[in-house]
């Protein structure tokens, strides 16, 4: 570790005179590795157990172009190429599963979107300090608990005897018999998306009222004297000012769009509403863990996979394209 | 004809603040009255709630619902299992956490893009839960404790929020350091982590709550092991049993006698167990949030 050696990294870097990315100017030399070898003690561990947990299971893949059966070993198992696959997309079910997964994740990502950038919005708005403050927190508060106790909640103000939901349209009148609200699959979707809505609104709208916070006063001063009244300083001055955010947060849920949350869905869930709640994560538990079917159940969790790595990049290349924020 | 004019001007902007606060207050309501409502549940006598009518007050006053759900011994091994998994977790992920960020926040190490980059794909790139499963599976870690700690030590987006932090620190620090030939394993224990408290404080919050709402984990890897439950895997037990058609009073949490099966139902039982799994993370978050509002902006925003 002597300063000899750094100085001499800088002075090469220096006279390289390569792009100003310092990672350059390190070449990888046994100089380097001696150099730096306690952040390499301390960050390769890490990363070789997170290869352990997240890369080898790839491995696992392998199933999914096989007829897997435990009790055989590698050598004997019989190779089946990509029938797995065409056999997924051949099954009504899947599609359903599909279909269901892309409606909820769809209904989850602009509802949740929209309520959270007009709640920080109107959070904005409010000039009491604290009051805003109580709200916030309490607004973000669900967010902390689990699906499960999220789920109670749920089943229990939409249930049918005493359920809150119907008791308020009860005595609005807008229904005259309380609704069975989990047994019909035809309002499923919705319940999904308004829970997600009541969970994490709050959540969302941390990082918009940040964004709204951080931009310039003098714009909205600016506005003033040209005689922008409050909706028309939102729509030309707030909303461009959070679209850099709004663009990243997008590109990173686009990626998750396979991911229509199953956790409510298989709480939620049961067999009268199976053909709108059953998403794919559900799918695989019940065709890999449950019935023992691991080359299917793989298959779609690649499907799964690979969608989302090919919809993240889509996203951000696009982003890139029209000149906005990026992820990667 | 001026009058009006001047007159809308001001009343316009005392509208929307009224109709704006009663919206806020709506907001609130909606929020906070589930919760309520749990809590009279799991106050009120359970056969007297089947009767309907309970909105934020117990009719009949009971802690007979409490009663029934510590009587069995289950939920407080629950609970332990529960809590010690926080513990473990948060402290060891909090810790791998910081380091790991601390090494790729320095911009000359040799590795830095490469494990970044290993970290971010982590975010999207899965294997599955099946490949997932044999390799837990191969490992030994059925039925083992050690499967709630271990796959989740490290999260990327919590690495995103450590190493952005980190990076806006002064550099001065780690050169002046460097130059008083401080190792970077001393610099990271004696000067980095020291500092790092808003953040170390978020991202506990993000594991501990992570890891206290796990049930999935049970579920798969555990689930016929009763030694290794957790609260909310009892919960979810119990909200399966409830959700039923049949609202058997038999498949309540186990052991208790005939008197207090009158007074309990599964409904009133769930509302206790509920608030139970629900009071520790409503008793730290008050403490926590001024820093992780802080920690999520850094991590999201910036990167």
């Amino acid at each position: 570790m002597s300063d000899a050696v750094l100085d001499k990294q800088v002075k090469k870097q220096k006279t390289r005179k390569r792009r100003v990315d310092p990672e350059i100017g390190v070449s990888l030399s046994w100089k380097t590795l001696k150099l730096q070898k306690q952040l390499i003690f301390m960050s390769v561990p890490i990363a070789i157990y997170l290869i352990i947990f997240n890369y080898v299971p790839i491995w696992g893949w392998i199933m999914a172009f096989q007829n897997y059966r435990p009790a055989l070993s590698f050598g004997q198992q019989e190779w089946v190429g990509l029938q797995q696959f065409k056999f997924l997309f051949a099954d009504d079910t899947f599609i359903m599963v599909l279909r269901n997964t892309i409606a909820m994740s769809f209904i989850n990502l602009v509802l949740g979107t929209t309520t959270a950038i007009g709640l920080a919005l109107l959070l904005n708005e409010i000039r009491v300090k604290y009051f805003k403050r109580i709200v916030q927190s309490i607004s973000y508060l669900p967010h902390f608990l689990s699906w499960v106790i999220a789920a109670g909640i749920v089943a229990t103000s939409l249930s049918i005897d005493d359920g809150i939901v119907n008791v308020i349209l009860m005595k609005l009148h807008l229904i005259k018999e309380p609704i069975m609200w989990l047994s019909e699959g035809k309002y499923f979707w919705g319940i999904v998306g308004a829970s997600n809505v009541w969970k994490e609104v709050g959540w969302g709208t941390i990082i918009y009222l940040a964004a709204i916070t951080s931009i310039d006063p003098s714009l909205y001063e600016a506005a003033s004297i040209d005689g922008a009244k409050r909706f028309q300083k939102m729509r030309y001055v707030t909303l461009p000012g959070i679209k850099a955010t709004f663009v990243i947060l997008l590109i990173m849920n686009i990626g998750h769009i396979l991911d229509a949350g199953f956790e409510l869905q298989y709480l939620l869930g049961n067999g009268l509403t199976i053909d709108y709640s059953q998403t794919i994560d559900i799918f695989v538990i019940k065709y890999g863990i449950s019935m023992g079917n691991y080359s299917l159940a793989t298959a779609a969790g690649i499907f799964k996979t690979i969608v989302s790595v090919i919809l993240v990049f889509g996203a951000n290349y696009t982003a890139k394209r029209l000149g906005e924020e990026r992820l990667i | 004809m001026k009058a009006v004019t001047k007159g809308s001007g001001r009343v316009e902007p005392a509208v929307f603040h009224t109709i704006n606060t009663l919206f806020m207050l709506f907001v609130v309501a909606t929020t906070l009255y589930p919760f309520l409502h749990t809590i009279a549940v799991s106050f009120n006598d359970g056969s007297d709630t089947l009767a309907g009518g309970i909105y934020l007050w117990p009719r009949h006053w009971t802690m007979e619902n409490y009663r029934a759900v510590f009587i069995s011994g289950t939920i407080y091994h629950a609970a332990f299992i529960s809590v010690t998994r926080t513990v473990i977790s948060t402290v060891v992920g909090v810790f791998l956490t910081t380091m790991l960020a601390y090494t790729l926040a320095q911009p000359q190490y040799i590795f830095r893009k490469k494990i970044g980059l290993l970290f971010i794909l982590t975010m999207y790139f899965n294997a599955g839960l099946i490949p997932n499963y044999f390799l837990i599976k191969n490992m030994g870690l059925l039925h083992n404790f050690l499967v709630y700690v271990l796959p989740g030590l490290v999260s990327a987006f919590n690495l995103i929020i450590m190493r952005t932090y980190i990076r806006g620190l002064p550099f001065s620090l780690t050169e002046s350091a460097k130059i008083d030939g401080a190792g970077d394993f001393r610099i990271f224990w004696k000067i980095i982590f020291p500092l790092c408290t808003p953040v170390l404080a978020t991202v506990a919050l993000f594991i501990a709550v992570g890891s206290w709402n796990a049930w999935f984990d049970t579920f798969l890897y555990a689930s016929s092991d009763i030694k290794l439950s957790t609260l909310q895997y009892e919960m979810m037990k119990l909200l399966g049993s409830t959700m039923s058609t049949n609202n058997d009073p038999s498949m309540l949490a186990g052991g208790q006698n005939n008197q207090v099966q009158a007074l309990v139902t599964p409904a009133s039982i769930r509302s206790a167990i509920t608030i139970v799994t629900a009071v520790p993370i409503l008793f730290v978050y008050p403490f926590l949030q001024k820093y992780f509002v802080v920690g999520l902006n850094l991590g999201s925003v910036k990167e």
